[in-house]
């Protein structure tokens, strides 16, 4: 029974990647953040003149904040608008299979997105000593953050049918969820609040701070 | 097989469906009938689990469809109004998704494609995207995908609207060759179709059941009478003064002109008598002459209009 559970996600799942790559739409949205992301992190790294990624993973929460909304904006407004989710809930599916193959295929695509940008790390590699350590949990630290930036976009594609609609208020949502730790919001919000934003904060901007842990691990550097 | 109890659907304060009470026989076809708007539709969500009943319920072979929704919906093939697919996948793609999803076995998978695209001729699209397909091979692959699990119940809305007439004959054969061993409802507004496909039909109206039967039974039960048409040549008055004297005649009149002394007249005889004779000989001893004589039979559409009315 488990197994024929995990199954019908993985039917989904397969499904949902699928229909990014069936469409120029995922090619566009990598291609374009991989050229963002490379142009803006090289721009700054000569300047600065120091073999760290550092600068390129402060960069990715910013670009996350228009490629997660991106990614996930048709997930459910297209299925509502042209009607294919009355096929897709009458399957034989619960509707949790069929959230959790959205949101996996979303990241997965995402996870696509950023492997593809470890030429970064690896030029960086070849120009000078690099430390793994924090790479590999900078990497680790941008997949939870884009995730929980993608189980937003999703619950707010599934309020309605316009793509367009869905993108903007996933924009203004995960920009919140940016900015809730900012120390000017702080400053603004209700005592009782500001624990909470506190620790929303931790999780969704620092990706810096996942250095320090695993940086410990023993690296090749 | 399929038992609906005192289905009620609400949307706030408006009633869709007002308890309404039909069950289904295991090989049947069941046409469900009605304007638009009349709640075929609706009721269709409620029995594939797409929405929930405001009150009574439905159940398939004794299942629940809110309990054991999901044990109900691997019983069903359902074809949405419509025909949503995912145009950007390729056809083959698609019933391979679905064939899946259905839990077919990976050995079987490429067997049941080809059986249902068989069934449906879809074998020379394989290939295509689906957003490049004309409107009839959309509604094949919808149907497809819906037989692929050679499902025990067939549900299709509106499987023949925005199909040209040879389309139209084909699905027709596919849901009587269907409809052999599986149970199938499907709705229309066609009338012709239902007295060609359909066992049993039920007429809805503003939620409610109006009329429910095999085609005949509603010809008779709906009581609409029979007309005579007949386009006599003689002086117009003349004419329909003798004919409303005719015995068994209950009233005639003009319906239309030909030319000064020709003219078509409707004319409806008491209830089951045969007015052929005795009218061909009215019109011979007054030296007129009939030009055309036709029956007027008694269509679905007009027991159709008569309940919907």
């Amino acid at each position: 029974m488990n197994k024929k559970y995990l199954k019908t996600i993985y039917i989904l799942f397969k499904k949902e990647l699928m229909s990014y790559f069936n469409s120029p739409i995922a090619y566009i949205f990598i291609g374009v953040f991989l050229i963002v992301a490379n142009w803006l992190f090289f721009n700054s790294f000569f300047i600065i003149g120091q073999a760290s990624v550092r600068s390129y993973f402060s960069l990715l929460p910013w670009i996350f904040l228009f490629l997660a909304p991106a990614i996930t904006m048709r997930l459910w407004a297209e299925e509502k608008k042209s009607g294919t989710i009355e096929f897709l809930l009458t399957l034989p599916v619960t509707d949790w299979q069929v959230v959790l193959a959205k949101f996996f295929g979303s990241l997965a695509f995402l996870f696509i997105a950023l492997l593809l940008s470890i030429t970064i790390p690896v030029s960086v590699a070849f120009l000078g000593n690099i430390d793994l350590g924090p790479v590999i949990g900078s990497y680790l630290g941008a997949l939870f953050l884009g995730g929980s930036y993608l189980a937003l976009g999703l619950f707010i594609s599934s309020l309605t049918k316009n793509q367009i609609i869905a993108f903007v208020l996933a924009l203004v949502a995960c920009f919140g969820a940016f900015i809730v730790g900012a120390d000017f919001v702080l400053a603004g919000a209700p005592k009782f609040a500001v624990p909470v934003m506190k620790f929303l904060d931790r999780k969704s901007t620092r990706l810096n701070s996942s250095h320090t842990d695993i940086s410990r691990m023993p690296s090749s550097a | 097989m399929i038992e609906i109890k005192n289905l009620t659907k609400k949307f706030g304060s408006s009633v869709i469906l007002d308890n309404i009470n039909f069950s289904v026989k295991k090989g049947e076809i069941l046409g469900f009938l009605g304007p638009n708007g009349a709640g075929k539709t609706t009721t269709m969500k409620i029995i594939t689990s797409f929405w929930a009943p405001t009150g009574g319920k439905v159940e398939i072979d004794g299942l629940d469809v809110v309990r054991d929704s999901i044990k109900t919906r691997s019983k069903i093939g359902y074809l949405p109004e419509n025909v949503p697919l995912y145009d950007d996948m390729k056809v083959f793609e698609y019933l391979k998704f679905a064939a899946e999803i259905r839990g077919i076995k990976k050995e079987n998978v490429k067997k049941k494609i080809k059986e249902a695209s068989e069934a449906c001729g879809l074998s020379k699209v394989m290939r295509k995207p689906i957003d490049e397909l004309s409107k009839g091979y959309r509604q094949r692959v919808g149907l497809a995908q819906a037989i692929i699990h050679n499902p025990d119940v067939l549900i299709l809305d509106e499987p023949t609207t925005g199909l040209d007439p040879n389309q139209i004959v084909e699905i027709r054969d596919l849901i009587k060759k269907i409809g052999k061993e599986k149970t199938v409802i499907f709705s229309t507004h066609i009338l012709g179709e239902v007295s060609a496909v359909c066992d049993r039909v039920i007429i809805i109206n503003n939620g409610r059941i109006v009329g429910e039967g095999s085609p005949d039974d509603l010809i008779k039960k709906a009581g609409v009478r029979e007309i005579i048409y007949v386009k006599i040549k003689g002086s117009k008055n003349d004419v329909l003064n003798k004919l409303n004297e005719m015995e068994n005649v209950l009233k005639a009149e003009i319906k239309d002109k030909e030319s000064e002394d020709i003219y078509g007249y409707e004319i409806e005889p008491k209830q089951g008598v045969d007015l052929r004779e005795y009218l061909s000989m009215t019109v011979m001893k007054n030296n007129w002459s009939i030009l055309e004589f036709n029956k007027k039979s008694v269509s679905l559409e007009d027991v159709f209009r008569e309940l919907t009315k």
